[in-house]
């Protein structure tokens, strides 16, 4: 049972939080042939565009409303409508999904209010799908703006189906948290689809980035789910969601189709595994394929192998509430102790965090806490690559996001395979660091016991 | 924020740019910058482009006054080097709540200004004003004085919030923030009469350094770089130089003018990139030098320096000569604003195409400066796919250009370096040059090309996406003949000449009306091409493209 503390200062220093708005955006480039558009100035749109082309190295499609100073006064408006018109004439996506900002939300622009106005003004966008999510800088973290928007879809998107409508009961649905890669998603498909299951995932990111060359140009996302997909996952058996952030959106979904859900917190680890794999053969009526039988050895050995290396390491992480529980969680299931745990928002996981105490903070948190509490392991995203500096420990990259090195769509942290890969990539850094940088000398023991516990910090 | 006004229309009437310079007064207000399209711009803020233009200042805490997204997305994202402090590269931001911009933030600020000072100890802090606190009305010039006069420090405000305008707005409101605040408040500990400025310099990959050892051979001192690799104290004791240079870009040309009116420091506008661009501003620097005063020899030492580095440079090129001869170049962007860059391109062999620039004459000069700043401008318009019948069209063997059109190039298996400033390379001076030519060759060279370009196994060639969209391009020229409406539409929508505002479809009108053959007759009828000149080269096309198609027409007649 931790604490959860929120950190009491004036100053964030090295933040570890992104906005809510990219977050909502993130959501939006999971729908095919989708524009997210930030009604704010143009910097809100053009840090976040920076930040997901140097995570994902692809075109991103995002757009702004282009706030001036004096449109912010006089309320967005005519911007929100022109941005609307330039983008359904231009770009002619399927969807705009519409996210308000900092800005925009100081000044209280009624986003819902112009959206009816312009459909009434314009025929042709009367019917035309628009998704409008509040989404100010100033409250909450990028977690919650991808949790929100997702509810926002299923609420706008997704059709109640009409009484009496069969459910199709191979179909089902996931909703992924926005802390699963493109990678994961692609893995998660293949062992839905191993039971004989027809996964529908909301958002799909793996459609749209996971770095495959399109068939053709496209100024809109270049995969994803389909409006017309959507539109029918009233008719799935089940809904998975993954990740507690998920639970808002597995609500809304049963509230208007009556799909029941079941909702994993996490995917990574060999009990949640366990978990997921049973419940889709309980779901599918299959027995569970001879592959996970023997990736869950593979998995089960590579524990073993890798226990030696990371048992008794003192982890500092960083991440957002469902990345952080989950990852916090498998290591501690390897003999990890989880000593030091920055996160950015508050979420129901962290009371359940293997750890004392969780705060709610900022980079400076976590490096003088693995400082201090002598922590010889750090995960977190790109932005710890200073304090890994400092702290001269082996640092491990996770989370959104990661701009210093390359295939971060990629990364796989799901599955019996997912756990497995990650299992030994740390242990392979943990075995990289004690090679370069700890090797006993001859003065390692000089002053017998005093120098065990000098050495306890320096040769894990 | 009436201060701010007048502050922004101050910097928007800049006499010591030539641009704004020629135009109209009403003009001149609106700016230099496009009006902002909503759902079509693109590009960074006010408070981007002052953080930019700042940032590189090493030792100077840059605190940012707003809601997470301003700095939490966006910090540690720069390339610029440090010789020494990395507090720079620290993210600080007031993180601004709910309850901030309900009752207000100045208090928040204030505390975060004393809990950095506390734990940090910078010798500066930045404070960067954003739009929310702003609009707030949160009164940073006063938190700042306060914050002032209570540590001891100077704390700096740096008031740019994002919604007045464009990132390059916002590297000019820098340059007032420390023209107002910083320099001139200090002295140096000594001076000599070999001290310099180099303004709107960011060290980007540490590419100074490839300049820097060339100046110290020569005993001239940079005084204070802004602010690539600068520090404070440097800036702050600024202007006691003897002389400046404005690199290349106009983003600080403010501050450089300000300093020669304020303190008598004459300034000249050079670049480092390139051969001749690198021994051109090395001798102007002496020049400038030896007329306040350094000793007259400086200008034969330089001399004896530039002879030697230029042909250690022709030599290192040499090697890559032959292995780049014919190679063709598509350059599409403003990033590096020099022609000799191209020149050196064209002397290593490589030919430039999407320009019909050939020589470096001093014409061709001015009008690359002008193309690669209007084709930037053209970037931003184009549909990738656009982009990719350009460089299949102009069958270029490698593109250049900046990060935003990487992925069409990359993802069409052309080869491409990014000459922007996200670039990994540094490229400046003449060790610089040579790196580039060696980067270009490692490109065209790399054995990937082969293989990426060979259609998958199991794929049909005529279906390869490859073929789609060229097809498709076709299929769209064939419905826009077919369809004269829409056809007229998009002749009328598309702009030629930004200056004077004159679209395709007058100039093609013009051209057939009155039988225009020549860009000076065109200019004459329609203006098109009358304000920088630098779509000329397009009108040539258009000229050409009118031509081929009215060939065949007195033939007709003659056979009448």
């Amino acid at each position: 049972m931790a604490k959860v503390t929120v950190v009491k200062k004036a100053c964030a220093v090295n933040p570890l939080k992104m906005s809510q708005p990219i977050g909502g955006a993130f959501a939006f480039l999971g729908l095919r042939g989708s524009m997210p558009l930030l009604h704010g100035s143009q910097g809100c749109t053009s840090f976040g565009l920076t930040l997901f082309v140097r995570h994902f190295k692809e075109n991103v499609p995002l757009q702004t409303t282009a706030m001036s100073e004096v449109a912010t006064v006089l309320g967005g408006y005519e911007n929100v409508e022109q941005a609307i018109l330039n983008i359904y004439n231009k770009q002619k996506p399927e969807i705009i999904g519409i996210c308000s900002t900092g800005v925009t939300e100081t000044k209280g622009d009624d986003v819902d209010g112009y959206i009816k106005l312009i459909r009434e003004k314009y025929p042709q966008l009367a019917k035309y799908p628009l998704v409008y999510v509040s989404t100010p800088d100033f409250k909450n973290a990028f977690q919650d703006g991808w949790e929100k928007t997702v509810a926002r879809m299923i609420e706008e998107l997704v059709e109640a189906p009409r009484s009496g409508a069969r459910r199709d009961p191979a179909r089902v649905n996931v909703l992924p948290g926005c802390h699963l890669t493109p990678g994961d998603l692609d893995e998660l498909r293949t062992i839905i689809e191993d039971f004989g299951l027809e996964p529908s995932f909301l958002p799909d990111l793996a459609g749209s980035l996971d770095g495959h060359i399109p068939d053709d140009f496209s100024p809109t996302t270049i995969g994803g789910i389909g409006l017309e997909e959507i539109a029918t996952m009233g008719q799935a058996a089940v809904t998975i969601a993954i990740g507690a952030q998920m639970r808002r959106a597995a609500e809304a979904m049963q509230a208007k189709t009556g799909v029941p859900f079941r909702l994993f917190e996490r995917l990574c680890g060999l009990a949640p595994n366990d978990e997921f794999i049973m419940f889709l053969s309980e779901v599918s009526g299959r027995p569970v394929p001879a592959k996970y039988r023997r990736q869950r050895g593979q998995l089960a050995d590579a524990m073993l192998d890798a226990h030696f290396h990371i048992g008794g390491r003192k982890l500092a992480i960083g991440a957002e509430p469902d990345l952080l529980f989950d990852l916090s969680s498998t290591l501690q299931e390897m003999g990890t102790a989880v000593t030091a745990a920055v996160t950015t928002t508050q979420s129901p996981v962290l009371e359940r965090m293997p750890t004392d105490e969780v705060l709610i903070g900022d980079l400076e948190d976590l490096e003088t806490l693995a400082k201090v509490r002598d922590c010889d392991l750090l995960i977190t995203h790109s932005h710890g690559r200073q304090a890994a500096e400092r702290l001269k420990i082996p640092f491990y990259r996770a989370g959104f996001p990661m701009f210093d090195r390359l295939g971060a769509g990629h990364q796989l942290l799901v599955g019996y395979r997912g756990t497995r890969d990650l299992v030994f990539d740390i242990a392979n850094l943990i075995i990289g660091d004690h090679e370069e940088n700890r090797q006993p000398t001859l003065e390692t023991w000089r002053h017998g016991f005093d120098s065990l516990k000098a050495a306890e910090a320096a040769s894990h | 924020m009436s201060s701010l006004s007048t502050t922004i229309q101050a910097v928007f009437n800049e006499p010591g740019c030539g641009k704004n310079q020629n135009k109209s007064e009403a003009d001149r207000k609106k700016g230099c910058t496009k009006q902002l399209q909503p759902g079509g711009a693109a590009g960074g803020c006010a408070f981007d482009g002052a953080k930019i233009a700042l940032q590189p200042l090493t030792d100077v805490a840059h605190l940012v006054h707003g809601p997470i997204a301003c700095e939490g997305n966006s910090w540690d994202n720069r390339g610029a080097k440090s010789s020494g402090s990395n507090i720079w590269r620290t993210g600080f931001t007031t993180d601004i709540n709910e309850t901030d911009v309900v009752f207000g933030g100045e208090k928040r600020l204030f505390k975060s200004i004393k809990e950095i000072i506390e734990k940090y100890d910078p010798p500066a802090v930045f404070v960067y004003q954003t739009c929310v606190p702003a609009m707030i009305g949160d009164d940073i010039d006063a938190v700042c004085k306060a914050a002032r006069e209570k540590f001891g420090k100077p704390v700096i405000p740096i008031n740019s919030p994002g919604f007045v305008g464009p990132k390059n707005l916002g590297n000019k409101l820098a340059g007032e923030a420390i023209l107002e605040h910083v320099i001139g408040t200090e002295e140096p500990e000594y001076t000599t009469p070999y001290d310099i400025n180099i303004i709107g310099e960011y060290n980007l990959s540490g590419e100074f350094w490839q300049v820097k050892p060339l100046l110290d051979e020569l005993g001239i001192r940079i005084l204070s770089c802004i602010s690539g690799d600068g520090k404070y104290k440097e800036v702050a004791s600024s202007h006691r130089a003897r002389a400046a240079m404005m690199v290349c870009s106009k983003a600080m040309i403010n501050v450089a003018r300000k300093m020669e009116e304020r303190y008598g420091i004459p300034f000249f506008e050079g670049s480092f990139y390139g051969i001749q661009d690198t021994s051109d501003s090395l001798r102007e620097i002496a020049r400038l030098l030896i007329e306040r005063g350094a000793p007259a020899e400086l200008m034969e030492r330089t001399e004896v320096v530039i002879a030697r580095e230029e042909a250690r440079a022709w030599a290192a090129i040499e090697p890559y000569k032959a292995r780049l001869q014919g190679k063709k170049v598509l350059l599409i962007t403003g990033g590096v604003k020099s022609w000799s860059v191209v020149a050196a391109l064209q002397e290593a062999g490589l030919e430039m195409v999407g320009t019909s620039v050939k020589k470096s004459t001093k014409e061709d000069k001015e009008r690359i400066k002008e193309l690669m700043g209007q084709d930037a401008h053209m970037i931003d318009d184009m549909a990738p796919r656009e982009m990719y019948k350009m460089l299949k069209d102009a069958k270029a063997d490698i593109m250049l250009s900046g990060g935003k059109s990487q992925f069409v190039a990359l993802k069409a298996a052309m080869p491409w370096l990014d000459i922007n400033q996200e670039r990994q390379h540094p490229y400046m001076g003449y060790v610089g040059m040579v790196k580039l030519l060696k980067e270009i060759d490692k490109a065209l060279y790399n054995p990937i090309w082969g293989q990426l370009r060979r259609p998958a196994p199991w794929e049909n060639p005529a279906t390869s996406w490859q073929a789609k969209a060229m097809a498709q391009m076709e299929a769209e020229a064939a419905a826009l003949a077919a369809d004269p409406v829409r056809a007229e539409e998009v002749r009328r929508s598309k702009k030629i000449c930004s200056c004077k505002s004159v679209d395709l479809g007058t100039i093609e009108d013009a051209i057939r009306a009155q039988s225009l053959t020549t860009v000076e007759r065109v200019r004459e009828v329609t203006n098109a091409s009358g304000g920088c000149g630098a779509c000329s080269v397009r009108i040539e096309d258009i000229l050409a493209t009118e031509q081929a198609v009215s060939q065949p027409a007195p033939q007709l007649e003659a056979a009448e």
